[in-house]
């Protein structure tokens, strides 16, 4: 304990801390935003085409055989990216999360009832309006749940990215373990759950803004 | 004999499910539970096998106090049957109606021939028994739930809204099922629904309660329908009770009169008189009517039957006259709407 | 380019014999994997058969195990060789944490989500607690643990590679060789054979998946409510019913 206080006592490893800290955020959470975008596209492409439905789950399933690490080797092979750029590890970060979401999004639209849909469409919706103000609202518990998954996986993931150069707090254990010190390897884990935990907390609430409905029954 | 000696059941979060129940169901008859959803029926019910424990109260089957036998134990001496069957999807259908008598210890062999019993029993063919839950339609799932449920041949069935999932002309397939085992096998069914028209149909007695969990009438269907006991069951059975109580007295009494017919296909000639067209084994195909058309004929009735059915025969009959069958579907005779109204009229007198 | 790169490498008989050779690592890497699914498996499967049997606890279950998803798996494995000494132990316990909470999903979501009625019935049967967990929740879990262990499989091979950091023969040798001798033949040589090895172990799972699921289980994700010739003729899974939805037990794959 003594250790990590004399670690933490020097201003410029706190300073150094704070960097690798919004780095983390950054690497783990423009993925996760990015992949919430492409997973909401693809999974209505899913939820309407059949063929298209097929084709991406079974693509997802294969996508998370990948190790990230070789994923992160394979990349600038494929877009010409320098091997050392974060850019490698955003990418990545992004297929996964896509892959993990994809699915859990499909068979959320595939769940809101028919006669909602057909209630919407008879009323006048036109089909972007519809997908925009019914079938995506009532799909976001799912995805929330989905959404929560992935935002603690990619800031665990996110440290991986150490390895080859570009890991935010992964950075910590990388020292660490070259110096055979302890204490950076703690304050990293540390922070680690700290980020998840708040991250996680944050989209419970957003989540809870955007469902109201969900917990209107508690109260009666 | 299963008898509710003032039980009460009131749940954790403070509702009332059952308020001071006091009921004798008699062996060997159905008795139904019938109510508004909220009434306590299923949680009665399910205070027989103890699937609930009574809060105060006792519930004894066979005069024995249940609280007093160890769960499993009571419950593989009653039989059981919910709604959707709850057939377990992992195993075939023979395998689940074998349930039972392989938890009390007999040879999967055994089991295996008793559950094909049972299956023809409950009129599902033998080939059936491979299969599994999921490839079978609902009404067939509900039978093979019924088959389970008497597997192990207890004196005592529960059955909880057993067929309120399926469709109107199942249903009443399963009914009539019902009613064929209970004369063939006399068990001490108590049988929950929330439909009315279920409960007058099948039950040797209806037990109507109310929201709440309170007992608002216990009696049998005829009487429920004549004389309710408050504005609450009057408003349960319905708005047609004074008609439907009539399925309940038989119509000996009502003369049927010798009715004009042409054979089927046979030159009709004219008449101002409607007249019943019959096939050659005398069952009635329609009327011809005075413009010589024919037209579709109304219900049927069996003589002897109840009077709801002679007077629908008679008010649904395009001529205004009833057709009367014997056993066989041969026509017996005609009758009257008035004819049938004098004979309600005289036993009322 | 750096695919021929990678090809050369994976080809070369030199990589193919002697103590760090290829096969030697693959071997190494499939040991820690079996150690850690295996480990993590003994742990999770009879909590969250409990968990899910009684109802209890599931919120702390369900809180525990996103903890153990936020866990970085390179901290967890670094920290634990500097602490104990030597890398075999810290790898083994960092991965069984990471195989923990698929494996738990798995179970519990299995034994969670059979049909209310189905265990209604067993218990209105006159079933014991332990009959009714195996022979009907068990059984009927048995698509959903399945996936469980499968998510957790891929997500142990993918991350064992970070075990080459602290000193461990496994498949990730090549990658952070290649990586620092830049390489790249051998680094993405490594990593397909990383993901070569995911695939073939995923594939033998859901085959395992198939002998052990039921039946019937089988049958209802085709259809589930159809006529007999249809369900029989037809074993095309329309949803991989086999595996719990990521969103339910996905995690970190590294």
């Amino acid at each position: 304990m003594g250790d990590i206080g004399k670690y933490l006592g020097d201003a410029g490893t706190r300073a150094a801390l704070l960097d690798m800290l919004l780095d983390h955020v950054y690497l783990s959470l423009v993925p996760l935003a990015v992949s919430v975008v492409l997973a909401i596209v693809l999974g209505l492409l899913c939820h309407r085409f059949r063929r298209v439905n097929a084709t991406l789950i079974g693509l997802s399933n294969v996508v998370y055989t990948v190790p990230s690490l070789a994923l992160f080797a394979i990349i600038p092979a494929v877009i010409g990216t320098q091997v050392l750029d974060p850019l490698n590890v955003i990418i990545a970060l992004t297929v996964y999360t896509t892959a993990l979401l994809v699915r859990p999004v499909a068979e959320a639209l595939a769940a809101v009832p028919a006669h909602v849909t057909a209630a919407a469409t008879a009323m006048g919706f036109r089909p972007l309006r519809r997908f925009l103000t019914v079938e995506l609202p009532l799909s976001v518990p799912v995805l929330a749940a989905g959404v929560r998954v992935g935002s603690v996986s990619n800031i665990s993931l996110v440290s991986v990215g150490a390895l080859i150069g570009t890991g935010g707090l992964g950075t910590l254990f990388t020292d660490g373990f070259r110096q055979r010190y302890l204490a950076p390897i703690i304050v990293g884990i540390v922070l680690t759950l700290v980020l998840a935990l708040v991250v996680d907390l944050l989209l419970v609430l957003l989540r809870d803004r955007l469902t109201p409905w969900t917990r209107a029954g508690e109260r009666l | 004999m299963i008898e509710f000696r003032d039980v009460t059941k009131r749940f954790d979060d403070g509702t009332t499910a059952v308020n001071g129940l006091d009921l004798v169901v008699e062996a060997g008859t159905i008795t139904v539970f019938v109510g508004p959803s909220g009434c306590g029926k299923t949680t009665s019910l399910r205070m027989v096998n103890r699937m609930v424990d009574p809060t105060s109260g006792t519930v004894l089957v066979d005069g024995r106090d249940v609280l007093g036998v160890d769960p499993p134990a009571l419950r593989r001496g009653i039989g059981y049957v919910i709604q959707q069957a709850g057939l377990f999807p992992h195993r075939t259908v023979l395998d689940n109606v074998a349930t039972v008598p392989l938890l009390t210890g007999w040879t999967r062999r055994k089991a295996r021939q008793r559950a094909a019993e049972l299956l023809e029993l409950v009129g599902l063919p033998a080939e059936l028994g491979r299969r599994y839950p999921v490839q079978l339609s609902g009404g067939q799932q509900q039978r093979v739930g019924v088959a389970r449920a008497l597997a192990a041949d207890p004196p005592v069935l529960l059955m909880d809204e057993p067929f309120s999932a399926v469709d109107p002309v199942v249903r009443e397939g399963l009914q009539d099922e019902l009613l064929r085992l209970q004369a063939e096998l006399d068990k001490t069914i108590v049988f929950v629904t929330h439909d009315i028209d279920e409960a007058i149909r099948i039950g040797d007695k209806v037990a109507v309660m109310r929201t709440g969990g309170v007992l608002a009438q216990y009696a049998p269907p005829a009487e429920l329908l004549t004389r309710p006991a408050d504005d609450f069951v009057a408003g349960f059975v319905g708005k047609d009770r004074g008609y439907r109580s009539l399925s309940f007295v038989d119509s000996a009494g009502v003369e049927v009169a010798r009715a004009p017919t042409v054979a089927e296909g046979a030159e009709r000639g004219s008449s101002s008189d409607w007249r019943l067209v019959v096939d050659a084994d005398d069952r009635p195909r329609g009327w011809v009517a005075p413009d010589s058309t024919v037209v579709p004929g109304g219900s049927l009735y069996e003589v002897g039957a109840s009077l709801r059915g002679a007077l629908d025969a008679a008010l649904s009959s395009p001529s205004g006259l009833g057709v009367a069958v014997d056993a066989d579907g041969r026509v017996a005779g005609v009758v009257t709407a008035r004819q049938v109204l004098d004979v309600i009229e005289s036993r009322r007198g | 380019m750096i695919f021929a790169d990678a090809f050369a490498w994976l080809v070369d008989p030199v990589n193919w014999s002697g103590g760090k050779s290829i096969p030697v690592r693959i071997g190494v890497h499939l040991l820690y994997c079996l150690g850690a699914v295996l480990g993590a498996a003994l742990i999770a499967v009879p909590l969250g058969l409990y968990v899910g049997h009684t109802g209890r606890g599931g919120v702390v279950l369900v809180g525990g195990s996103n903890a153990l998803r936020a866990l970085p798996t390179l901290g967890l494995v670094t920290f634990l060789y500097l602490v104990a000494g030597g890398g075999t132990t810290g790898v083994l316990i960092g991965l069984v944490v990471l195989a923990v909470p698929p494996i738990l999903a798995g179970a519990y979501a299995g034994v969670q989500d059979v049909d209310r009625g189905v265990v209604d019935a067993a218990r209105g049967m006159g079933m014991t607690g332990a009959q009714r967990l195996w022979q009907v929740e068990v059984p009927n879990a048995l698509p959903l643990l399945v996936g469980g262990l499968r998510n957790a499989t891929l997500q142990v091979v993918a991350t064992a590679s970070v075990a080459a950091y602290v000193g461990i023969e496994t498949l990730g040798r090549p990658l952070l060789d290649g990586l620092r001798v830049l390489d790249y033949g051998q680094f993405v040589g490594g990593a397909i054979l990383i993901a070569l090895l995911a695939v073939v172990l995923d594939v033998v799972l859901a085959g395992v998946g198939r002998l052990v699921v039921p039946a019937g289980l089988r049958l209802s994700a085709v259809t589930p409510s159809a006529q007999v010739g249809a369900a029989r003729s037809s074993r095309a899974q329309p949803r991989r019913r086999g595996e719990p939805a990521p969103a339910e037990s996905g995690g970190s794959t590294a």
